[in-house]
């Protein structure tokens, strides 16, 4: 995982090239879209391209907010413009960039005919590296160090005064990176006019300066520092073209400056919507229970997750509000924030905690409209692939980052996405999150119209269902033994038990897989039936159980297709299912119901009559050992 | 690797870069055949070469270039047959 490959992003569709040219006249959703994948620069440069293309033909680019940034610099900037442009699009404007003349920045802030001050940007970039900076001659002298950082910075502000009288721009400067190399070793930052020196007092001194100032800052030093300097520097492209930074750079730093033009203009997030399952700790609640999850010190796992509560909790003192999203029964979600002892994050600290089996998306909306901000305020850190696929088709505006598989690295990926980038932050931002404080509130939910049709159908899902097997028979006991809350009659059976039911042919048995595009989720279902008594034309239905991590997809519908279909060559008529309540399966209470069963005569007994049963179709392929692919 | 292995690689990193499918390469192709081929263009060439192939080129190397052949006989000697 590269920084510079933008890694929170979701990486560019095939045919990326194409969608640009198919680009209509308009297409700001469109074009936003596109921008939201993780472009390298010839990508950024055929995306740029293509915003041209559409607004030079008159093309209406709504919602994209346009925006003109001035660009100034002392080394070239030809390829950074058009990468700005693209980057920018993410962020929701269409930015047109116009470059002062090369090493020409004085000269073109001062001249108010310049072209770049007739086209009156709103914001002006002062891209200056560290030439502006030159060495003093005597590098041990501390009165000539300073006064060579002092005359750089007053040519600095030189050209942000002359931008701001001429234009009325918002300025925004940038921290020199440190060079390559130090000249002596370790002493270079002891000696007051080593080049390292220099930089660490010139950008001390920046920083301070701004103060009481609108000037933002784009902190380029530490931009350089996070790829490393080996990775940032490229003599090679500053003795060829005078380019200021490796160009395997420019997308990350674009990202960087986009984001921050956007805060400028107040675009920022304001709400970190949590995940609960795999993200605030490992494992899940509802199956594991508090003893079962990982969140403790001491277990790596446990550990990577804290580290994503403690990140969590320092957003949160910065304004970020923080709120849950988790697909659980609300009791089983609050319980580690009640009780468990390694837990940073509590209740009181959650503004808006949603834990329910409805879709994600409807609950972001939900937390949106509780907190009166925009869907296009929240993030969602979420490990799911699948989760934040439904969530970026239904709302395109929440920010839904990629996450890497390994835990470790949630909290530094959230935090290179960058989402909560400011140009300033007021005492009421500092205690926004506390004005929700206690509240922990739960919305509930209206019934959902969504239509997850097409969503369903881009998971390109695969069900395969085979009969208990003995490659299978381990992980069908553990499912068997473990599941506690997609479980509707909670019978636990020995491996021995299950390997007599292989073989036992007056017993239909079920093992399911499901994979889709973002990989194989393994076996999430099983399903026992037997003839009931010595009714030979019915099947009572002796355990169902499923992962609560493919809920919402058509699965029960596909198994309970599968159950009718091989019952229906075994001569039944009649399913009958129970549901025996456990005290942790609340959540299948209506499963039979929803499935189209007819109440039975006693509680929690249900049957459907195979004659009333008409298979769906299925948003999935279905698959079968013997027969191969089929429907 | 062959040429004809570098031929292969080289073709989809000069679409993706010139954003044309249409370029066909040959030995004899230079910018001046090629309307997105400019300064700027050749830049994001050399780095998507370096990138693609693992290789790194010397500045006296980039601008001795003329034409495709002459590159990809240079990316051959840098990487490795």
């Amino acid at each position: 995982m590269r920084l510079t490959d933008l890694p929170w992003l979701p990486p560019a569709p095939d045919g990326f090239r194409r969608a640009c040219r198919e680009l209509g006249s308009a297409s700001g959703d469109d074009i936003r879209h596109l921008a939201g994948h993780a472009l390298d620069l010839n990508r950024l440069t055929a995306l740029a391209n293509a915003i041209d293309r559409v607004a030079m033909a008159g093309g209406d680019l709504a919602p994209l907010a346009p925006m003109r940034l001035g660009l100034f610099s002392n080394g070239t900037t030809s390829l950074i413009g058009p990468a700005l442009r693209a980057s920018a699009a993410r962020h929701g404007l269409l930015l047109d960039v116009i470059e002062a003349p090369y090493d020409q920045a004085m000269q073109a802030a001062l001249d108010p005919a310049s072209e770049i001050n007739r086209a009156a940007p709103d914001a002006a970039l002062l891209a200056f590296d560290h030439r502006l900076l030159p060495t003093p001659a005597n590098m041990a002298d501390a009165a000539e160090s300073e006064h060579a950082v002092e005359s750089a910075l007053a040519r600095l502000f030189a050209i942000r005064d002359a931008v701001v009288a001429g234009t009325g721009a918002t300025a925004v400067v940038q921290t020199l990176p440190h060079p390559p190399a130090p000249l002596l070793g370790s002493y270079d930052r002891r000696l007051p006019g080593s080049p390292h020196a220099l930089v660490d007092s010139f950008n001390a001194r920046l920083i301070e300066r701004l103060e009481g100032t609108g000037t933002a800052l784009l902190d380029v030093a530490a931009i350089a520092a996070t790829i490393g300097l080996e990775n940032w520097h490229d003599s090679k492209l500053w003795h060829l073209a005078k380019m200021p930074f490796s160009q395997v750079a420019v997308p990350l730093y674009a990202e960087h400056a986009a984001r921050l033009i956007a805060a400028t203009t107040g675009r920022s997030r304001k709400c970190l919507v949590l995940d609960l399952d795999n993200t605030l700790w490992g494992g899940v609640i509802g199956d594991d229970g508090l003893g079962g999850i990982a969140v403790g010190e001491g277990d790596p796992v446990g550990e990577a997750h804290l580290d994503v509560q403690r990140t969590a909790l320092m957003l949160r003192s910065l304004g970020v509000i923080l709120a849950v999203s988790s697909k659980n029964e609300d009791a089983n979600a609050r319980l580690p924030f009640r009780e468990h002892p390694d837990m940073l994050l509590r209740e009181d600290d959650i503004a808006v905690f949603q834990a329910n089996w409805a879709d994600k998306a409807s609950n972001l909306e939900a937390i949106a409209k509780a907190l009166d901000i925009g869907v296009d305020a929240l993030v969602l850190l979420d490990d799911n692939p699948a989760e934040r696929a439904q969530v970026r088709a239904a709302l395109p505006g929440v920010a839904a980052p990629e996450l890497p598989a390994d835990p470790a690295l949630f909290a530094r990926t959230l935090l290179w996405a960058g989402y909560f980038e400011t140009v300033a932050l007021s005492g009421e931002d500092l205690l926004r999150a506390d004005d929700y404080r206690a509240r922990a509130r739960r919305i509930e939910l209206e019934a959902s119209t969504r239509d997850l049709g097409s969503y369903l159908a881009s998971l390109e899902m695969e069900i395969a269902f085979a009969p208990f097997d003995a490659t299978g028979r381990v992980r069908i006991s553990q499912l068997i033994n473990k599941s506690n809350q997609f479980n509707l009659t909670t019978r636990r059976y020995s491996e021995t038990d299950i390997a007599t039911m292989e073989a036992d042919p007056s017993v239909f048995t079920l093992q399911v897989r499901l994979r889709d595009r973002f990989g194989d989720n393994g076996m999430i279902s099983v399903v026992i039936c037997r003839a009931a008594g010595d009714a030979a034309d019915t099947w009572e239905i002796d355990t169902w159980l499923m992962s609560c991590r493919v809920l919402g997809r058509g699965v029960e519908q596909a198994v309970l297709s599968e159950v009718v279909r091989n019952g229906a060559s075994a001569g039944v008529r009649t399913l009958k299912g129970r549901y025996i309540p456990s005290g942790r399966n609340e959540m299948v209470r209506g499963h039979y119901a929803g499935l189209g069963f007819l109440p039975g005569t006693g509680e929690g007994e249900w049957h459907l009559p195979l004659a009333a049963y008409t298979a769906p179709e299925l948003p999935m392929r279905v698959v079968r050992p013997t027969e191969g692919r089929a429907g | 690797m062959t040429h004809e292995e570098i031929y292969g690689r080289l073709r989809p990193i000069f679409h993706e870069v010139f954003d044309n499918d249409e370029i066909a390469l040959s030995p004899e192709l230079s910018a001046s055949d090629i309307d997105e081929w400019d300064s700027l263009s050749h830049i994001r060439l050399i780095v998507a070469v370096e990138e693609g192939f693992g290789i790194r080129f010397n500045s006296s190397e980039i601008v001795k270039l003329q034409n495709v052949g002459q590159f990809v006989e240079l990316i051959g000697s840098k990487a490795g047959s």
